[in-house]
């Protein structure tokens, strides 16, 4: 999918590196943040800084005297990870060191939310920072609220389905579009269900100077309602019917990577997981249409070259 | 040696100070009346005069987080703020001391809305005093700029590891100008060599950081936090004489004694009013009046024992706020009370809020609150809270 530039050795499932860098940490079964993380540190390598907002990975990797990171990891504040990160990509520089790479794992709250700001910030500055946003489409580490990547009908705590809402009343905000809206250097989507393309834009990430994002759909089993060895496929799914996409933004020009000539359905997708169990046909419907909206509106202005 | 002497403003002061100290990183965002250090820190960065990234955060949020994550390194940082910015840096400001990150950060004192004011009262910096900074208030440019290189060598103590706020009075200090001597970099390196410390990340010896503790050990922590906090008063004091002997400059350590030797009323103050009681009580004293003037220095770790000692010696104190805990009364006049409560002291005393949102402290009311003091002592005035040089009619 992803194209590769020749120069990068690329890493594939044959010769990724054996070690772990996340490791012993305290995630649910099946939790799909805690592939994003394990995936893209085995791919960046032992010369990273990782700065992690509250969220989930960050309660689950970092209980005294448990560290799980073999890198050097830090927690920072939830609004603040990418201006943490930030200062330590611009105090390493300063102190001298070279080879290295600063990367931020965040929450979908932690980045579309709260973070958002900052996160601006640290791309108007082009800092040497990849921003990694695993999302599970809610506050998860709270206790499964809604966020502004939670999508159309989700249940969530804070958005209750009963006779009066339908779960959750707006769409995911389109977080890729605002990222690149930057004009970043780099920035894609990708899927957990798909190792080999989040893997490849890790890499291209790696090997970029400056700020680039990649937005990654992580799927939660606690959070949706699914059980915890269907994760990666789930979240495989998710891109299959067409509801979650695989994009690049470089060189200030969109590129659809995967572009199917049929989804697969939508209905399947949402009705085996506890969370949009509560949907009715017409609910679905507006999903549906959602997403026809915007797959048009891509086809149309985003390049679909292979 | 010649000494190289300038007219500057306290802003500017402030930016020598931090030249002089060679952060590795600056992140700060503008507020008034900080607004002139961070320009004049950025032509410094332009010409060459430094070598340090600066850089252009959204945020005072992000100032302090990007300074946590450069001194997560190892790296030496700076930044500044004011009033509103302080606040927006709140969370930040307890997550840097918990972190034990030494930041040095300079704080225009400034109101806080509502209502709107850019003009200076300590309100700001009074309400974070529990966030776990070191906080130093000065008096004049030449401390300001004098306060911040010895703030660097305190908080990177080993001993200490605590983030430092140097607190100037906005406008009185931070905009008027001064002759202020700018020491030479050779001796300023020689005071403050480079910062090393084992709480970093690094690729040798790799660390996860700013973990999550339980109720099990979070008090631990705490403990050895507040500790350093309290260790810090010998460093202040030890950097205080040091500095004194390399520069010529001493400032006597946590606070000030002015003519409290044989005093009976004394008056304490923090930041620049300091200035103006001083010549009042000089005048006073002219006319055979025993009055004195406490300048605390340090709020965090606060003067405790040298106030217990002092209140041995005198029989009224007043203590001057520039900013009110809404509901009780000055936030230093707490503080000073609760010291007086241990020394078990049996003295007049009196709060004086006031200067608030900018409004002068005038001689005449300085010379009022003195009056007030001596004629308390041996009387049985209870202890009051008055908002002094107030224009509206009371019932109190
Ligand atoms: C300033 C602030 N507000 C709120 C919180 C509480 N909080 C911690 S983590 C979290 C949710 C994180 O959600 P997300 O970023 O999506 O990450 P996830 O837990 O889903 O992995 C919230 C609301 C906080 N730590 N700090
Ligand atoms: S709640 Fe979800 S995101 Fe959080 S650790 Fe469990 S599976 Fe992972
Ligand atoms: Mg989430």
């Amino acid at each position: 999918m992803t194209n590769q530039t020749i120069d990068i050795p690329r890493v594939t499932a044959k010769n990724i590196t054996e070690k772990e860098f996340f490791y012993g940490h305290k995630a649910c079964a099946g939790c799909g943040g805690s592939v994003a993380v394990r995936l893209a540190l085995k791919v960046l390598g032992e010369r990273t800084y990782s700065a992690l907002p509250a969220g989930c990975m960050a309660a689950v990797g970092f209980i005294f005297p448990q560290m799980a990171f073999a890198n050097n990891s830090i927690i920072t504040t939830f609004p603040g990870v990418a201006s943490m990160a930030s200062g330590i990509a611009a105090g390493a520089k300063a102190l001298g060191q070279k080879d290295f790479k600063t990367v931020c794992f965040a929450g979908d709250g932690g980045t579309a939310d709260i973070g958002l700001q900052a996160l601006s910030g640290m791309i108007d500055r082009d800092d040497d920072v990849l921003y990694i946003c695993y999302d599970n489409e809610a506050y998860m580490n709270t206790g499964i609220q809604k966020s502004g990547l939670t999508p159309y009908g989700t249940q969530t705590t804070t958005t209750p389905a009963g006779k009066n809402l339908p779960g959750t009343k707006t769409n995911k905000k389109n977080l890729f579009e605002i990222i690149a809206a930057h004009d970043i250097k780099y920035a894609a989507t990708a899927s957990i269900g798909y190792p080999q393309d989040f893997i490849n834009k890790v890499n291209k990430a790696k090997h970029t100077k400056g700020a680039t994002f990649i937005h990654v759909y992580a799927s939660c089993p606690t959070g949706w309602g699914t059980p915890t060895h269907t994760s990666i496929e789930i979240a495989k799914e998710a891109v299959d019917c067409g509801l979650i996409f695989l994009a690049e933004y470089e060189n200030s020009e969109f590129k659809i990577n995967k572009n199917p000539k049929e989804f697969k359905s939508v209905k399947d997708y949402l009705t085996k997981q506890g969370r949009f169990k509560h949907m009715t046909d017409v609910d679905i419907e507006k999903v549906i249409q959602h997403r026809d909206i915007k797959w048009e509106r891509m086809r149309r202005n985003w390049s679909t070259k292979k | 040696m010649k000494k190289n002497k300038i007219f500057i403003s306290g802003d500017e002061a402030v930016a020598h100070g931090t030249r002089l100290s060679r952060p590795h990183v600056i992140a700060a965002y503008p507020i008034t009346p900080q607004t002139i250090t961070v320009e004049r820190l950025s032509e410094m960065v332009e010409n060459g005069d430094m070598d340090c990234d600066y850089m252009h955060v959204e945020s005072e949020h992000s100032a302090l987080s990007a300074a946590m994550g450069a001194s997560s390194v190892g790296a030496r940082t700076f930044t500044a703020t004011s009033s509103q910015g302080l606040l927006y840096m709140a969370e930040a400001m307890h997550y840097a001391s918990g972190g034990r990150y030494p930041i040095v950060m300079m704080n225009a004192n400034r109101s806080v809305a509502l209502p709107w004011s850019i003009y200076g009262d300590q309100r700001d910096s009074l309400s974070l005093l529990d966030s776990g900074w070191i906080q130093v208030y000065v008096e004049d440019a030449q401390e300001a700029l004098d306060m911040i290189i010895q703030a660097y060598k305190i908080a990177e103590h080993a001993k200490v590891l605590t983030p430092m706020m140097v607190n100037l009075d906005g406008f009185i200090l931070t905009h008027t100008y001064e002759m202020v001597e700018i020491p030479e970099q050779e001796m300023v390196d020689k005071f403050l060599p480079k910062f090393e410390t084992p709480n970093k990340m690094s690729f040798e010896n790799p660390k996860n950081l700013a973990f999550s503790s339980q109720p099990d050990d979070n008090t631990e922590f705490k403990y050895q936090q507040n500790k350093a906090m309290l260790d810090s008063i010998e460093i202040i004091e030890k950097t205080d004489q040091d500095f004194g002997e390399q520069f010529g400059r001493y400032y006597q350590g946590m606070v000030e004694e002015i003519m409290c030797a044989d005093a009976d009323a004394v008056l304490v103050t923090l930041g620049s009013i300091t200035g103006t009681v001083r010549v009042v009580a000089e005048q006073l004293r002219a006319k055979g009046l025993k009055v004195g003037v406490l300048k605390i220095r340090y709020m965090r770790p606060f003067p405790e024992k040298e106030i217990m000692a002092l209140s041995k010696k005198i029989k009224a104190i007043g203590v001057i706020d520039k900013d009110i805990s809404f509901g009780y009364e000055g936030t230093i006049y707490t503080n000073v009370n609760s010291a007086l409560s241990k020394a078990n002291a049996s003295v007049f005393k009196k709060n004086f809020i006031g200067g608030l949102g900018g409004r002068d402290i005038t001689k005449a009311e300085i010379e009022k609150m003195f009056m007030d003091l001596l004629e308390g002592i041996d009387s049985d005035k209870p202890a009051t809270v008055e908002f002094f040089n107030l224009k509206v009619e009371t019932n109190d």
